[in-house]
């Protein structure tokens, strides 16, 4: 029996180890795009961007889970019943009507990258303004351009700088994964529940609690060889 | 032919008018002094110079050529200020070194992304440098291993790399312990016999009256009187300079 339920954990720790993957390698990016948009010049894009970051941020993730998964099929339902019943047309609504429900696993993903991108944003934004006005300073007045004042002189520095409220995030990321279950994505606390359905087992939900901490185990290892790194210098 | 010419620069930030019509110029080879009050608009004055602020009115003549006119502070290219600022280079009070790069690479860091030269020149230049301010023995420190003595020196070498034609200092020791401006203001000292040209804003009284050949004292953004050090320390009849003069020496 155990074997047997480290196998099935196993399978649901692979879902919860791709969610965890794919997120990171999204949102990463993303959020620095969000950062930047949230620091423009730009005065409309810096405002729909912040109320975008608060409206991602002000919720809970499960909420945006189910709405990421529901919303479309449900715009395209009623959608559909306007143009049946004759009571809008338009190019518009017979778009919408084309909606429907995503892959359970990719509306998880997209609903996880938009979140943890906002809070990526907010974690850059700290880091980039952390970093003292002199350092840009010294690059202009060596007649850097801008570009190569923020890859060559600030960048490193904010990376340093994030690596601890970064490793907490991505941290709290793993443990996040467990919230695709609502919307009945097989990770490995779906697949421990179907132990307690099936057999009255309650344990195997407890033993999710192993592989979760062997997870941020490594990733503790990891972040702390990264912070050890660059600590040859302090900023 | 004077080397730095600045004419009638005015700066002001929102309503507060900080430089208000500054001119003086300096000759190649001499080294002045900015003294006077805080909030007299001495460092304002010298952002200008390095173009880390923009003056509203007024010209800075580098060699007899205006390369700065206030007049079109808006219509520069940013290329065009990148070039202006060669001409200058700055000293900072907190001296603002690179801190993820050693000593040699704070150095050859700027003149290797402008292509000043070849590698092998730019780091052969660079450790000349590193011996003249007397850190040869830390070319591969860090700048988090060095006192703040040693990482104002790099930040002048890192400064004089770029052979910039005039060499500013905004408060180079003030944020230094007392026993570590000595050996700041001896490579100063230093740059000053081998005809350095240079504008050095400073608190250092009676490092100013040593090694300055003219003095401008400032005064609520305008320049109060201007003069060798011996007429400035010595002879002025200005009573606003002579109390200021009682008041740092004495105590």
């Amino acid at each position: 029996m155990f074997v047997e339920v480290s196998l099935k954990l196993f399978e649901g720790m692979l879902v919860t180890c791709r969610l965890f993957a794919l997120t990171l390698l999204f949102s990463l990016p993303l959020g620095l795009l969000i950062c930047f948009g949230s620091m423009s010049r730009i005065r409309p894009v810096k405002w729909i961007v912040k109320v975008f970051v608060w409206i991602i941020r002000g919720t809970p993730l499960m909420l945006q889970l189910i709405v990421i998964y529901y919303g479309p099929g449900l715009i395209g339902t009623w959608a559909s019943k306007l143009l049946a019943t004759g009571a809008a047309s338009g190019f518009l609504i017979e778009w919408l009507a084309t909606w429907q429900v995503f892959d359970r696993f990719f509306a998880v993903m997209v609903a996880f990258v938009i979140n943890y991108s906002c809070y990526f944003s907010e974690i850059y934004r700290g880091g980039i303004e952390s970093i003292s006005r002199g350092q840009y300073e010294a690059g202009q007045v060596l007649g850097m351009t801008k570009t190569q004042i923020f890859f060559k002189i600030v960048l490193l520095q904010v990376i340093k700088r994030i690596v601890p409220p970064m490793s907490n995030e991505i941290i709290t990321l793993v443990k996040d994964t467990s919230l695709a279950r609502v919307v009945m994505v097989y990770e490995i606390i779906w697949n421990a529940q179907k132990f307690v359905k099936s057999d009255g087992l309650l344990w195997p939900l407890f033993y999710t609690a192993v592989y979760y901490l062997l997870f941020c185990g490594v990733l503790t290892l990891l972040f702390g060889y990264i912070e050890k790194k660059m600590s040859y210098f302090r900023s | 032919m004077p080397i730095l010419e600045v004419k009638n620069l005015v700066k002001s930030f929102g309503k507060v008018e900080v430089l208000k019509g500054i001119n003086f110029s300096i000759e190649k080879g001499d080294v002045l002094s900015i003294i006077g009050s805080s909030g007299s608009g001495k460092t304002t004055l010298l952002r200008c110079l390095n173009f880390l602020e923009f003056a509203e009115g007024g010209t800075i003549s580098v060699h007899d050529k205006v390369i700065y006119d206030g007049a079109e502070k808006n219509k520069m290219s940013d290329q065009h200020i990148r070039d202006m600022r060669l001409h200058f280079g700055l000293v900072f009070q907190s001296f603002n070194l690179f801190p993820q790069y050693n000593v040699l690479k704070n150095i050859t860091l700027a003149p290797s992304l402008l292509k000043f030269d070849t590698q092998e020149n730019i780091e052969k230049k660079a450790l000349e440098l590193i011996e003249k301010v007397g850190l040869s023995d830390k070319v591969e420190s860090y700048p988090c291993q060095l006192s703040g003595g040693q990482q104002q020196r790099v930040a002048i070498a890192r400064a004089l790399a770029l052979n910039p034609d005039i060499l500013c200092f905004d408060e180079p020791t003030s944020a230094l312990d007392p026993e570590l401006t000595g050996e700041v203001l001896k490579v100063i000292k230093q740059l000053a016999k081998q005809d350095t040209t240079m504008v050095i804003v400073t608190h250092e009284m009676n490092f100013a009256k040593e090694v300055s050949d003219k003095i401008l004292f400032m005064d609520d953004g305008v320049v109060l009187q201007e003069g060798t050090p011996e007429e400035i320390f010595s002879n002025t009849e200005n009573e606003r300079i002579a109390a200021f003069l009682k008041n740092v020496t004495e105590y």
